[in-house]
């Protein structure tokens, strides 16, 4: 299916937030998701069904002022 | 010194509070976090680099349950961002706090006002612990507590610049006219630009690019902790009144003659 994950587009297998982190490799634990400008709770990763075309940001803290 | 801040019921033990960008490494900041001594570090909220994930996590380096981490929107230049990060920084789960930033002004750094007090009042209504970077303007900070701000960082002067405080009586007009925190953020240099912020009596200074930017960060964080103590020890103990003549600290009597 092909989405949208932090401005790059991708094809992936994944149907769900905590699979689409799997199969980037990253620590959920980590991050914050946006899917469509709406934040997903971590306790919904396994829930949230994405679906084609979505547009998905993940994020993290970074060093800043 | 046990004179710890507080900010709705947060206890803050250092009263410098220090930056985490710009650094080599994250080896280094957290050295220098270390040698700062303080217990507040900001931090800002990006994409996740998923090209290169072996990247190491700031949060690998600083631990969270040793240090309260303040994040930031820096790089924010409307309403609507500033607010999406801030939602963004607090779903995280580290705090409700937010260092809000909405920039007016690409070459300054300077902050919108108009958008950050419309911005504050929207994040204090959600239940945020809003730290609002400001304009050294006493009015603008005046409506930054009616709009539900925890206290106030009034810049001493542009962001990264380390021209210190550049308007120092309008921190202390500032300080008189706002019943919340107040809290320099920005334009520091060096070790005595900490002291006079202390010193005219602010509640705590941020700094970032004076440690981070310094030759030897780690050296320069002890002298910022040393500073901001000295400050504050200068301030509470009171210091004397500025005259134009000189009065003799020797007694005049029993001179010989």
């Amino acid at each position: 299916m092909k989405i949208r994950v932090n401005g790059s587009e991708m094809d992936v297998k994944a149907t769900t937030i905590a699979e689409l982190l799997q199969e980037l490799e990253i620590n959920p634990q980590r991050v914050v998701v946006e899917v469509n400008l709406e934040i997903v709770k971590r306790d919904k990763f396994n829930d949230y069904k994405i679906k084609e075309g979505d547009s998905i940001e993940i994020v993290n803290f970074v060093g800043g002022g | 010194m046990n004179d710890p801040l507080i900010i709705r019921g947060i206890e803050f033990k250092s009263r410098l509070w220090v930056g985490t960008g710009k650094y080599k490494s994250f080896e280094e900041t957290a050295r220098a976090i270390e040698a700062s001594g303080t217990d507040v570090v900001t931090v800002a909220v990006r994409r996740v680099n998923i090209i290169d994930r072996s990247k190491e996590n700031l949060l690998d380096y600083i631990d969270p349950k040793k240090y309260k981490i303040l994040p930031n929107t820096a790089g924010c230049y409307t309403v609507e961002d500033a607010l999406r990060y801030a939602r963004l920084a607090r779903e995280a789960g580290v705090s409700d706090m937010v260092k809000l930033e909405v920039i007016g002004d690409e070459k300054t750094l300077f902050p919108d006002v108009c958008g950050l007090l419309k911005a504050t009042e929207i994040l204090a209504k959600e239940g945020f612990i809003v730290f609002p970077y400001t304009n050294d303007d006493p009015v603008t900070a005046k409506r930054l507590v009616d709009a539900g701000a925890a206290a106030v960082m009034p810049l001493g002067a542009p962001i990264g610049s380390g021209l210190g405080i550049r308007n120092p009586y309008n921190i202390k007009i500032i300080l008189e006219t706002v019943n919340v925190p107040v809290i320099v953020d920005a334009g520091v240099g060096t070790a005595s630009d900490v002291s006079q912020a202390m010193e005219l009596g602010c509640d705590a200074v941020l700094v970032n690019t004076a440690i981070a930017g310094a030759k030897d960060p780690i050296m320069m964080a002890q002298a910022l902790k040393h500073a901001c103590i000295a400050g504050r020890l200068a301030y509470k103990a009171g210091r004397i009144p500025k005259k134009l003549y000189a009065s003799a600290s020797s007694p005049i009597e029993g001179m010989l003659t």
